[in-house]
């Protein structure tokens, strides 16, 4: 299993347009990937529902997680799309 | 027209030659065939356990698949924001997590649409509680639930349906994903049960120029498909109406028709005074179509649309393109643009608000630029580098300026970001009391918009229906105040303008110019039967009329008076 951490940098939080592009991006991998704010329950990263239901905020650490092949390179994509600010 | 209103008894639904009440927005009538927007099914109290379990929820997903397609479609046939939104609800009707939720609650034996209602209804409270922001999320949330349950239950989408021909869009009042699904060139008029002269339907009724009836008792029980004539200026809905109701309603809108060919240019009073006769717009897209339209420019561009519906605030660029591309289409014709209307009314995702009691109240218009001023700063350098890139003039107010004091500030900023022509929205009462020394303070000119003049004049909320009587802007202390504002422009030597709806009703019109207003703007399509009063009437005969509707005790007096001296042609619009 990979793991990555990183940090939201939208300053929204991961909401609204940065969650859909987390989202699809996520779903695109074709991996089980999940997320969870630090030390919080991972809940599916396929689910824009869940994804804006943890109310992750601009600067909040989180973690991703995902299992198979190509998931580390998964991870590393995934996450410099929670750290890019989409709305700057 | 003259129909003696038959008061239905609401037990029954309503059949041939019935007049059904309400309050019109706007003056004109048509004929169509109701369209009810159907209400939100809802999944039966007592839903049994599915039989089959594996049957339900391969149902249940295929209601989803199929409501995630049609706002796929939606989407993509939409534009802009509209198609944004429509593409993250549709991700919403396939997101894994949800359906997830509902699959477990069948499994343990609750019924299908049940299920559906209680995991959407979770979803809702995590992203209620995650935020004022998500608000918007939830209420589309509910829009998904609400089409799966219909599709699951095999009853007829919630929402607008299909239009075939001329259309009544019936409704108990219509939400902006409603009209967002409207095919808008099938729909010849509105009627709702529920809201009010200044809710979002008649707004889009002003758009769209059909006529509007809303609070019509009994509304949502006239017949699918039957004929009805809507008529604003009576307030009336007849059902099947006869041949002579049919007649006259042709009547008027060849009348309107013949209008819009027959005369062009700029507006004048009979006697030659000028009246700039200017098209409200919300958006970049409208601002083009009604470049194509006969009007001297635009009176109102409200650019809240630039900021509503986004995470972040444009950035200085795009506001500057944005702008730009409304001043090109304008050309040498004026361009009134309205700094950001926002606030604790129309709450910006990346503007923390806190919740307040009394929105319409709060901090909202130039306000919120007490807390924020740099959203304000960046929308005039935008502007300025829009005006030099195209090299046109706008003119730029700020909306609910309250003080002398207010309108300085405003109009330091303004100038010291590189615009020339500065003033600001009259809509307080103590802006409009106070008008000669707002326009002291360093304004060239005010504007007056007078849906919340009338809001905050008459102490009655815009989105309260129920007060229609005093929401209407031919409340004569509205007039009086529209009055003192023109008596200060005049006095001045400044331009007072009026960019509220009230600018197009043709009658009305007579009588703001008669209380000095020089501007009117209004939906482009209004345009023409307003000139043509103008065109009717003097100057002198304007302020006849203007003093009649101040001698008046309540709005329905005012009109009634005002109607009585009008000329008859004028009334005929």
């Amino acid at each position: 299993m990979s793991t990555r951490t990183a940090v939201v940098g939208s300053r929204v939080g991961l909401h609204a347009r940065p969650a859909s592009l987390f989202v699809q991006a996520a779903t695109a991998t074709g991996l089980p990937v999940t997320i969870a704010k630090d030390g919080g329950d991972p809940v599916d990263a396929r689910s824009i529902l869940m994804v804006m239901g943890l109310g992750a905020q601009h600067g909040e650490r989180v973690v991703l997680t995902a299992e198979g092949e190509g998931a580390d390179e998964a991870l590393a994509r995934l996450a410099e799309l929670v750290e890019t600010d989409h709305d700057a | 027209m003259t129909t003696t209103p038959t008061p239905t008894s609401p037990a029954d639904a309503a059949g041939a030659g019935d007049v059904l009440t309400g309050v019109g927005v706007g003056t004109s009538a048509a004929v169509g065939s109701v369209v009810l927007v159907a209400p939100a099914a809802r999944p039966p109290a007592d839903e049994a356990a599915p039989a089959d379990p594996e049957a339900a929820l391969a149902a249940v997903r295929a209601a989803f698949a199929a409501v995630a397609a049609t706002l796929r479609e939606r989407a993509a046939s939409a534009g802009g924001t509209t198609a944004d939104v429509l593409a993250a609800t549709a991700l919403m009707a396939e997101d894994p997590g949800l359906l997830g939720d509902v699959e477990r609650r069948l499994r343990a034996g609750t019924g299908p649409a049940t299920a559906v209602d209680e995991a959407v209804e979770g979803f809702c409270a995590v992203l209620a509680a995650s935020g004022p922001y998500l608000a918007e999320r939830v209420t589309d949330l509910r829009d998904v639930r609400d089409r799966v349950v219909a599709h699951v239950l095999g009853l007829a989408q919630p929402g607008v349906p299909q239009l075939t021909g001329p259309s009544v869009v019936v409704a108990a009042d219509l939400a902006p994903a409603d009209t967002a699904a409207l095919d808008l060139a099938k729909v010849v008029g509105i009627v709702t049960e529920l809201g009010g002269p200044t809710s979002h339907t008649a707004i889009i009724a002003a758009q769209l120029d059909v006529p509007c009836v809303v609070r019509v008792t009994g509304a949502q029980r006239l017949r699918p498909g039957a004929p009805v004539a809507v008529d604003a200026r009576a307030g009336t809905v007849v059902v099947e109406p006869g041949e002579d109701v049919r007649a006259e309603v042709e009547r008027r809108r060849a009348v309107r028709e013949a209008l819009a060919s027959a005369s062009g240019g700029p507006g004048a009073t009979a006697d030659g005074t000028a009246v700039a006769l200017l098209a409200n717009v919300g958006t970049v897209e409208d601002a083009e179509r009604a470049a194509a339209h006969d009007v001297e420019g635009v009176g109102l561009f409200r650019t809240e649309v630039l900021f509503l519906e986004r995470a972040s605030a444009p950035t200085v660029e795009e506001q500057t393109d944005a702008y730009a591309r409304v001043l090109r289409a304008f050309g040498e014709r004026k361009v009134v643009v309205r700094t950001l209307d926002a606030g604790a009314d129309k709450p910006l995702a990346f503007v923390e608000v806190e919740a307040e009691e009394n929105p319409a109240l709060g901090v909202r218009g130039l306000r919120t630029a007490r807390r924020h001023p740099q959203l304000l700063t960046d929308q005039l350098t935008a502007l300025a580098a829009a005006a030099e890139r195209t090299g046109t003039t706008p003119w730029v107010m700020a909306p609910m300026v309250s003080t002398p004091a207010e309108a300085a500030d405003f109009a330091g900023r303004a100038r010291a970001a590189g615009l020339g022509v500065v003033g600001a929205m009259v809509e307080v009462p103590a802006a409009a009391l106070r008008a000669d020394a707002l326009l002291a303070a360093g304004l060239d000119f005010v504007s007056v918009g007078t849906n919340d003049l009338t809001q905050y004049t008459m102490a009655a909320d815009r989105l309260a229906g129920e007060l229609a009587d005093l929401l209407d802007p031919w409340q004569p202390a509205v007039l009086q105040l529209v009055g003192l504002t023109g008596a200060a422009g005049a006095a001045a030597g400044r331009s007072v303008g009026v960019c509220g709806e009230a600018a197009r009703d043709p009658l009305l019109a007579l009588v703001l110019v008669g209380l000095g207003v020089r501007s009117l703007s209004m939906a482009p399509a209004a345009v023409p039967a307003v000139r043509f009063a103008l065109s009717r009437t003097s100057v002198e005969d304007c302020r006849r009329l203007a003093a009649a509707a101040l001698a008046a005790d309540d709005a329905a007096a005012a009109r009634a008076a005002v109607a009585q001296l009008a000329d008859p042609e004028v009334l005929a619009l």
